[in-house]
């Protein structure tokens, strides 16, 4: 790779290499995801065999669509963005080769040890000690790539979405390294130098953030670029996105005692992580009013472009998540929804709604400029993606909410003499219909994504140049 | 010696004090056409080159 100074040459390799796993790893993570759903209808789906059984898969696909699929989105569109608005490539050399191959063998690594039942039981960090320090490793080298590129830049202004971008990067190192404090026993089993109550506490100061800086962070950075360009408008205000930056960073870190109402943890860490959570509405809100506004005087762009309407449609529903959000961290609301399927509904509403649609979007706007051409091989598969996809998460969690509810009133009720109305296997029978829905609902998304694999390698197998641009309409 | 309440106080009070200063410079008219440049940036490829040629390509495949 020869770099002059005037015209830089962009490492873009690495950008292609993630964006293809991206949706490879899309597919392979929600079939996990279809495949327990189905087993939650139909036990005998596990085979009586230990390792397809659902304690073992359901880590799997949590693993495999936040840190396979999501987070090979962020390496592809952080690498792009940060070279495009920086105007320089990649610092690192090889380094950035290294995150990609490094990550792919975290992965390749989740997908044998879980179904084998190495787990260190932390939620959203099952991984075992060794494969954590492997992950520290990568993830260290893409801090020194990422921040290296920010240092080398021909601009003087650092766009936005860089800032989104660097707030994930530097925070996931930090929560990652201090959630993962163990002490190992044998080669696959460890135990955290964290007790009791305080584990707890770290565990979820952890797993809210993975939530706040990972899956909403970094996809905000890749909203701050590609909403705007898709939408060929700059963002609706600039001021507000550096507001919406610094409120949603300064906030986000306190909220994780939410998950532990009603716990061992003390009463006022409940009430601050009930508070902070509620106050986070408001950046969450901006940045969402933020990119929906970029739109305004062109909203007819939405009727022609299924790519924008995958961006735009997903600041709706993280709009829609996170108002629910807020909500369910008050300590009355969580009695009622806690350990119930409202809450899968609304991790889905967040990560099927939010996550998966902005990247599908960005990854629908990139692919064409990765691989030399003016636009997907098909508008109309696009089309059809984005349908299946907003069908299946609008099933999906319509289905969560109601059989949630359902659950926490049924596990609550109790007859005049103190007694328990309902068993637990009565409330479990009547979740069953809603368990069939939420079914179909994956399988939909499932196959939005198998389109879409097909598109991508049309795409990239296609003649140079040989698919033109749409005229504007 | 400070106790830790007046402290934790005290820094609840830097910090609301630091959000309301960066809410002030980001809202600044000086700022503005500062700010409508970088939001404009994006759209600015004339500096830069593509490196999409046929070579690099290749290397993926």
């Amino acid at each position: 790779m020869t770099t002059t100074l005037d015209h830089p040459s962009y490492n873009f390799k690495v950008v292609r290499q993630f964006t293809v796993m991206t949706v490879i790893w899309g597919i392979v993570g929600t079939l996990v995801g279809v495949l327990i759903a189905a087993q939650l209808i139909w036990p005998a789906l596990n085979f009586e065999t230990p390792w397809l059984t659902y304690s073992r898969l359901r880590p799997l696909h949590t693993n495999a669509v936040i840190f396979a699929f999501g987070t090979s989105a962020l390496f592809a569109t952080s690498y792009y963005v940060v070279q495009r608005t920086c105007k320089t490539a990649l610092f690192g050399g090889k380094l950035a080769a290294f995150t990609f191959w490094g990550w792919q063998a975290v992965i390749v690594l989740a997908v044998i040890t879980l179904p084998l039942g190495y787990t260190s039981s932390k939620e959203y960090a099952e991984l075992e000690w060794p494969i954590d320090i492997l992950i520290a490793v990568v993830w260290i080298s893409y801090a020194i790539v990422f921040f290296g590129t920010l240092v080398k830049r021909k601009t003087s202004h650092i766009y936005v979405a860089n800032w989104f971008f660097g707030g994930f990067i530097l925070t996931v190192a930090v929560l990652h390294i201090g959630n993962s404090m163990v002490i190992p026993v044998s080669m696959m089993k460890s135990y955290s130098i964290y007790s009791g109550a305080i584990d707890a506490m770290m565990q979820w100061w952890y797993g809210h953030n993975a939530v706040g800086f990972l899956l909403t962070a970094g996809f905000l950075g890749m909203m701050y670029y590609f909403v705007p360009k898709q939408a060929e408008r700059p963002v609706y205000s600039y001021r507000l996105s550096i507001v919406h930056f610094w409120a949603l960073v300064s906030l986000y870190i306190w909220a994780g005692p939410h998950h532990l109402h009603y716990t061992a943890l003390p009463d006022w860490a409940q009430s601050v992580g009930m508070v902070m959570s509620i106050v986070l509405f408001l950046p969450s809100w901006g940045g969402m009013i933020n990119g929906i506004m970029t739109l305004s005087g062109a909203w007819h762009k939405l009727r022609h472009d299924p790519i924008l309407r995958f961006l735009i449609v997903s600041l709706s529903f993280y709009g829609m998540s996170t108002f629910e959000g807020p909500m369910m961290a008050i300590k009355s609301v969580n009695a009622l929804s806690h350990y119930t399927d409202w809450t899968i509904g609304h991790v889905h509403s967040g990560a099927l709604g939010w996550v998966a649609m902005v990247s599908i979007g960005a990854m629908y706007h990139l692919i064409p400029v990765l691989f030399n051409q003016g636009r997907m091989y098909s508008i109309r598969l696009i089309n059809v993606h984005f349908w299946l996809h907003t069908a299946g998460v609008v099933l999906y969690i319509v289905a969560m909410w109601i059989s949630g509810v359902m659950q926490g009133l049924m596990w609550r009720a109790v007859n005049t003499d103190g007694t328990l109305t309902y068993s637990f296997v009565e409330s479990l029978t009547a979740s069953y219909p809603f368990y069939f829905i939420r079914f179909v609902g994956g399988v939909l998304v499932v196959a939005g994504f198998i389109l879409m694999a097909y598109n991508m390698f049309k795409t990239i197998g296609a003649k140079d140049g040989s698919l033109k641009p749409v005229e504007a309409v | 010696m400070m106790d830790y309440g007046t402290l934790r106080g005290l820094i609840a009070l830097i910090i609301l004090a630091l959000f309301i200063v960066i809410v002030v410079w980001s809202y600044s008219k000086k700022r503005k056409s500062a700010f409508d440049e970088a939001a404009n940036s994006i759209f600015d490829e004339t500096t830069e080159i593509n490196s999409n040629d046929k070579n690099n390509k290749q290397e993926t495949k």
